[in-house]
C-alpha cells in the first residue's frame, strides 16, 4: 500500500512534467495543425541553460525564472524565420522542419555542454522527505506537483477568462473563420509557439533534479508527450492535463508493478483510446 | 457612396482560372446579389474579396483603398462583416464569447452586445450555450450578429437561407432589410432566387467565373432566358 501511494505520487509528479510539454504541443497543434517535434529540444535547452545558471549563480530559483527566457526568444525566432514560410505548404514540410531542428539542437547541446550526464542540485529548501498519506515522499517532487497545478490553473484562467484566451480558443476551433473576423491568427500562433517553448523550458529546469540532464532527454520526453495529446485530445488544455496524469501514473505504476509490460502499457492505453474515441478523451470532433 | 468596388478581378485555385474579369460595385444602403449555379464562382468571389484567395490581375478597393495582398484579418478590420456559407460558429465557445471575440476593443460604434440582443433576443436567451448546441437558424443569426460586432460598413453573406425553414428565412430577410435601411452595404450570395428577389436592388448572375447578366429584380424576373440558362429555377 505504501509502495502504491508513493508510486502514485511519483506518477503524478512525472505527469506534471508531461503536462508542461503537452499543454503547449496541444495548443500549437490545435491552432495551426502543426506537430512541433522541436518541443523536446526546448525542454532539453531549458534544462542545460538552467544547469549553467545554477553553476554561475548557485540559485535554482534564478534558473527556473531565467532559463525559459532565451528559449522563448528562440521559439519566436524559429516561428517567424522558419515555420511561417511553410504555412502554405503541407503539414509534412513543417513536421520535417521541426524534426531537422531537433538534430541541430541536440548537436548544439552536445557541443556546448558535452555529452555527459549532469544533475541539477535541489535547492536546500526543497531537500529531504516529508510524511504524506502513510508514506514518505521527496519534498522536491511535492513542490513539482504543486508548481504544475499552479501553472495549470494560471493557464486555465488565461484561456477561459481573458480576451486573448478566447481568441486562441476561437482560433483552435476554426482558424480561418477567426482570421476573417479580424483576429491576427498568425500573431497568436507566434505567441503560443513561444509560450509553449517557455513552458517546455520550465519543465526542463523542473525535471533536472528528478530525471537528470543528458543527451537524448528531448526524445525521451517527446514520445510520452505525444501519447498524452493523442489520449487527451488535440487542442484541449483539459485533455492535456488529464492525459498527462493518466500517462504519468500508468507509466510509473507499470514500471514498478509490471516491469516486463511497462514499455508497452502506455501504448496499449493509447490504442484503446484511439479505437474507442479517436478524437481523444477531450478532443472536439473536427469536421473535415 | 461606393463602399466596395471590384474592377476586372481574376482569381485562381492553383493553376485553374476560376474568376474571369469580375467587376461590380456595392454602395451604402444597397443590397447587391450574386446569383448562379453551383460552382459558378459566387463563393470564390467572396473569398477573394476577404483575402482568403490571392487575387490575380484586377483591383479590389474599399472606399478607394486597394485591398491587394491584405490578409483576411486586416480586411475584416476595415469594416467587412463576413458570414460564410457554413456559418463558421466556434463550437466550443459560448454564444456570448462567439460575439465578444469579434468585437474590436475600444472601437465604439453602433453595435454593442446590448444592441445585438435587442435585434436577436434569441441569442440573449442562448447566451450561455455553446456554439455546437445551436439550431441551424440560431447559428445563422449568431453568424450575422457576430459579423455586426465588427461594426462593419459592408456585410458579406454567403447563402444565408440555405437549409433553413421558410419562417426563419423570412425573419432573417426582415433583419437584413432593417440593416440596409440603417445604411449598411450588403453583398449577398444566393442560390435561392426568391430570397434574392425579395432583398436585392441589383443582381449579378455568374456563370463559369464570369458575370453574364446584370439587372434589377424586375429585369431578372422578366428575363426567362437568363433564368433558364444560368439559374436553377
Amino acid at each position: 500500500m505504501e509502495l502504491l501511494t508513493s508510486q502514485l505520487l511519483n506518477g503524478i509528479a512525472y505527469g506534471t512534467l508531461l503536462f508542461l510539454l503537452a499543454a503547449g504541443l496541444s495548443l500549437i497543434f490545435g491552432l495551426m495543425n502543426v506537430v512541433s517535434l522541436a518541443h523536446g529540444s526546448f525542454f532539453m535547452l531549458g534544462a542545460v541553460i538552467g544547469f549553467t545558471i545554477v553553476k554561475l549563480t548557485g540559485s535554482y530559483w534564478l534558473a527556473l525564472l531565467l532559463a525559459p527566457l532565451p528559449v522563448v526568444a528562440l521559439g519566436v525566432a524559429m516561428e517567424l524565420l522558419f515555420m511561417r514560410r511553410l504555412y502554405a505548404r503541407g503539414h509534412l514540410d513543417q513536421v520535417l522542419l521541426t524534426f531537422g531542428f531537433t538534430f541541430v539542437f541536440a548537436d548544439l547541446v552536445k557541443w556546448i555542454w558535452g555529452a555527459d550526464i549532469k544533475s541539477l542540485q535541489i535547492p536546500a529548501s526543497l531537500q529531504g522527505m516529508v510524511g504524506l498519506l502513510g508514506t514518505v515522499f521527496p519534498v522536491y517532487r511535492l513542490f513539482l506537483i504543486g508548481f504544475g497545478v499552479v501553472l495549470a490553473i494560471a493557464m486555465w484562467i488565461f484561456l477561459e477568462r481573458t480576451r486573448i484566451g478566447t481568441m486562441i480558443r476561437a482560433g483552435v476551433d476554426d482558424s480561418a473563420m477567426a482570421n476573417g473576423l479580424g483576429i491576427n491568427v498568425s500573431l497568436l500562433f507566434t505567441s503560443i509557439f513561444a509560450l509553449g517553448a517557455g513552458l517546455a523550458a520550465v519543465a526542463g529546469v523542473a525535471a533536472g533534479p528528478m530525471v537528470g540532464i543528458y543527451a537524448g532527454m528531448d526524445v525521451d520526453i517527446m514520445v510520452p508527450a505525444f501519447i498524452v495529446i493523442v489520449v487527451g485530445g488535440m487542442g484541449s488544455l483539459r485533455g492535456a492535463f488529464v492525459g498527462s496524469m493518466l500517462i504519468g501514473i500508468v507509466d510509473t505504476m507499470g514500471k514498478s508493478l509490471f516491469p516486463d509490460a511497462a514499455l508497452f502499457l502506455i501504448y496499449l492505453l493509447m490504442v484503446v483510446v484511439l479505437l474507442s474515441r479517436p478524437q481523444g478523451l477531450f478532443g472536439l470532433q473536427r469536421a473535415g | 457612396m461606393t463602399v466596395l468596388e471590384l474592377d476586372n478581378v481574376n482569381a485562381f485555385y492553383g493553376e485553374s482560372h476560376v474568376l474571369h474579369g469580375v467587376s461590380f460595385a456595392v454602395a451604402r444602403g444597397e443590397v447587391v446579389c450574386l446569383l448562379g449555379r453551383n460552382g459558378a464562382g459566387k463563393t470564390t468571389t467572396l473569398l477573394t474579396i476577404m483575402g482568403y484567395l490571392r487575387p490575380g490581375p484586377g483591383r479590389i478597393s474599399y472606399g478607394g483603398r486597394d485591398l491587394a495582398g491584405m490578409p483576411p484579418y486586416a480586411v475584416a478590420r476595415l469594416g467587412f462583416g463576413f458570414v460564410p456559407q457554413e456559418r463558421g460558429i466556434f463550437p466550443s465557445l459560448t454564444v456570448r464569447e462567439n460575439l465578444t471575440v469579434a468585437a474590436r476593443r475600444g472601437a465604439g460604434g453602433r453595435w454593442t452586445l446590448a444592441e445585438i440582443h435587442r435585434l436577436f433576443p434569441r441569442l440573449q436567451e442562448r447566451e450561455a450555450n455553446l456554439g455546437f448546441q445551436l439550431s441551424g437558424g440560431e447559428q445563422q443569426m449568431l453568424s450575422i450578429a457576430r459579423a455586426l460586432m465588427l461594426n462593419p460598413t459592408l456585410l458579406l453573406l454567403d447563402e444565408p437561407s440555405e437549409g433553413l425553414a421558410p419562417m426563419i428565412v423570412d425573419e432573417i430577410i426582415a433583419i437584413l432589410r432593417h440593416l440596409r435601411q440603417e445604411g449598411l452595404a450588403i453583398l449577398l450570395v444566393e442560390q435561392n432566387m426568391h430570397t434574392a428577389l425579395d432583398l436585392a436592388d441589383r443582381h449579378h448572375v455568374l456563370s463559369k467565373g464570369e458575370i453574364c447578366f446584370v439587372g434589377s429584380s424586375a429585369e431578372l424576373e422578366g428575363n426567362e432566358d437568363v433564368k433558364k440558362l444560368y439559374l436553377a429555377v
